[in-house]
């Protein structure tokens, strides 16, 4: 009898998630799989065109330094762009769980989500119209201040930046915040009973208790930004080279998709070897 | 106007014998195929014009392959006419039967890929340059040498586009080599190397470039000849330079295959194809520039294909593209991307 309900239950489970897997497999898995067969060909195999099996598009990356280089650039700004993201997320994240309430609250969260509501071109291209030079930014500044100064962002390192910071920040504000909502108050006024300053209670309670939202924040603006290419590319003019400009180079300018999947599935797996290796340290953070 | 298009058109219908059906193969929207042209040539010749229309050099020389005696008259880019005489598909051109040929210029009728093989296998019809222009703000008179691109005071306000083939063919100017044979491959790199902290961003398209140059954020950047003149047309202050160290040109001929049946029809189309009539109003719809000289010395004078490319002196500098080999092709894109990665 219990046996038969447990089928019974397996089975309305199965029913249950099967449109979640068949959506998986036509929209993950079988492009995922176009794209690992692409990398092992000669040539594109459609168009008429002549192609046989090969490695070659994986040994071009081991052929010359350029796309080494070019990853850990792009694994460096993967790393500056999460650090920024998740220092500014923090404070805002505490401040509309812990200090702002009621409709204010609403407010506020409806700013935060709403660059989300807007083309991420849109974005891009109003931070160009800011950082260039005497643009909002450098009037602005020259405005307020008395002596003359030049504010030139555009096409630098630093516009890269702020564009990809602009752009991620919202999921780990979303992440922090439901984290810090989950953080019992009373743990809070608990500590504060028994004496613990401001800065003891922000680093023994209320860290360590929402550090699951600030890395699961953390890994979903990491894994978009190390292969980021159009902030790169529209902000940083001739610094914009990275590891995701060139792939899409491969597949938008040179039509060499088999080199371009191979160089994303290399990507893919340094980027999870690095959260392989990370897992330990993150789990223990976690608990 | 019209009366020398009249003239035009009686000439042309005493050369033609009887109405034939020419079959033109083209890029689209390329000139021979704009309305009141075909019209024009029908009315004097009773010839009519139908086109077909390629996407790719590599298309067009299958079609000629696959299908003998089914086109009269082809548009051949000057770097493939060698490869298509040698592979016997286009037939000498009998320049005696296309009057207006004595005006075309004579460094393009000589034109080394055009007459290969010895003889003419296509006749010149329009051609352009990817050189640089200028901001006219930043320069009251336009510099003569290609080294501006490298001049410090305009760090930070310089841009080429993002290719490598072009980035390598500029910097073999630069070093005074032939664009089509670089034997200093190390020269150019180094010449490169230096142009990098020049350059603040790639332009990708004529619009990127034109916002660039109209917001003066640019001083001087490379660019097309049309393009230039397109921008030019829109009022923007720049002007397109060709410098002494030379240009990067390209060369459009048309050609008649050796199959085609109709080869005098052929002519009297190319003839119309290359009259001043018919380029002059082509101009003001925005024609790349044309290898007749009386074409050019026809157009008012403040046409950019008249003051700036029609003058004979500009052609000589001119080093025309010959194909660039697959090999070369990936070593020069290898080049380039190296360089962009070490920013």
């Amino acid at each position: 009898m219990s046996n038969s309900l447990a089928r019974q239950d397996r089975l309305r489970a199965l029913m249950l998630l099967s449109p979640a897997y068949l959506w998986l497999t036509a929209a993950v898995f079988l492009p995922l799989s176009a794209m690992a067969f692409f990398s092992f060909l000669t040539d594109v195999p459609f168009g008429g065109r002549q192609w046989s099996v090969t490695l070659a598009n994986f040994a071009a990356f081991f052929k010359t330094p350029t796309y080494a280089i070019l990853l850990w650039k792009s694994l460096q700004l993967g790393l500056i762009v999460t650090t920024l993201c998740v220092i500014i997320a923090f404070p805002c994240a505490y401040v509309l769980a812990k200090v702002i309430k009621g409709r204010w609250r609403e407010a506020m969260f409806l700013l935060v989500i709403l660059p989300f509501w807007s083309n991420s071109l849109v974005r891009i291209f109003s931070w160009a119209i800011v950082l260039r030079g005497n643009g909002v930014l450098d009037r602005a500044v020259n405005a307020v201040l008395p002596w003359d100064v030049k504010v030139n962002l555009m096409f630098s390192h630093s516009a890269i930046v702020i564009g990809l910071v602009h752009s991620y920040l919202p999921y780990v504000i979303l992440t922090a915040y439901l984290a810090l909502q989950a953080l019992d108050d009373s743990l809070i006024e608990a500590a504060r009973s028994l004496g613990a300053k401001r800065r003891t209670i922000l680093w023994r309670i209320i860290l360590p208790l929402s550090m699951p939202g600030l890395i699961a924040g953390a890994v979903l603006v990491f894994v978009p930004v190390v292969g980021s290419f159009m902030e790169p590319r529209l902000l940083g003019g001739r610094v914009g080279t990275y590891y995701g400009t060139v792939i899409e180079d491969q597949f938008v300018a040179v039509f060499n998709w088999p080199l371009g999947a191979a160089l994303s599935f290399i990507l893919l797996a340094v980027v999870l070897v690095i959260l392989a290796v990370a897992s330990p340290v993150l789990r223990r953070a976690q608990t | 106007m019209k009366k020398l298009l009249l003239t035009t058109a009686a000439i042309l219908a005493g050369s033609a014998a009887f109405a034939e059906e020419i079959r033109v193969l083209n890029w689209q929207g390329y000139g021979t195929d704009i309305d009141w042209a075909v019209a024009a040539y029908t009315e004097a010749t009773g010839n009519t014009v139908v086109h077909e229309y390629f996407t790719s050099e590599q298309e067009m020389m299958t079609k000629l392959r696959t299908n003998p005696g089914a086109y009269d008259v082809v548009l051949v880019n000057s770097a493939f006419t060698g490869q298509m005489q040698a592979e016997g598909l286009l037939a000498a051109i009998d320049a005696s039967k296309i009057p207006n040929f004595k005006d075309v210029d004579p460094a393009f009728a000589t034109n080394e890929d055009l007459n290969a093989g010895g003889a003419l296998h296509g006749v010149p019809w329009t051609w352009g340059l990817t050189s640089f222009a200028v901001n006219t703000g930043d320069f009251a008179t336009p510099p003569t040498s290609i080294s501006v691109l490298w001049d410090p005071a305009y760090k930070g306000r310089i841009s080429i586009r993002d290719d490598g083939l072009e980035a390598v063919q500029l910097a073999a100017l630069a070093t005074g080599q032939n664009i089509n044979a670089i034997t200093d491959l190390d020269a150019v790199k180094a010449k490169l190397t230096e142009l990098m902290p020049q350059i603040s961003t790639y332009w990708g398209s004529e619009n990127d470039w034109n916002q660039y140059m109209a917001a003066g954020d640019l001083a001087a950047a490379s660019y097309w000849s049309g393009s230039a003149a397109r921008a030019i047309g829109k009022g923007l202050p720049v002007a397109f330079v060709v410098p002494d160290e030379g240009a990067i040109g390209w060369l459009d001929g048309l050609s008649v295959p050796t199959t085609s049946t109709k080869q005098d029809a052929a002519y009297s189309f190319i003839n119309w194809m290359i009259d001043p009539a018919f380029y002059v109003k082509w101009d003001t719809e925005g024609a790349p520039a044309t290898s007749n000289m009386a074409a050019a010395a026809a157009l008012p004078e403040t046409s950019f294909n008249r003051a700036v490319l029609g003058d004979a002196a500009v052609v000589a500098k001119v080093q025309f593209m010959k194909p660039v080999s697959d090999a070369d092709r990936e070593k020069y894109l290898a080049l380039w991307q190296e360089l962009k990665a070490a920013q």
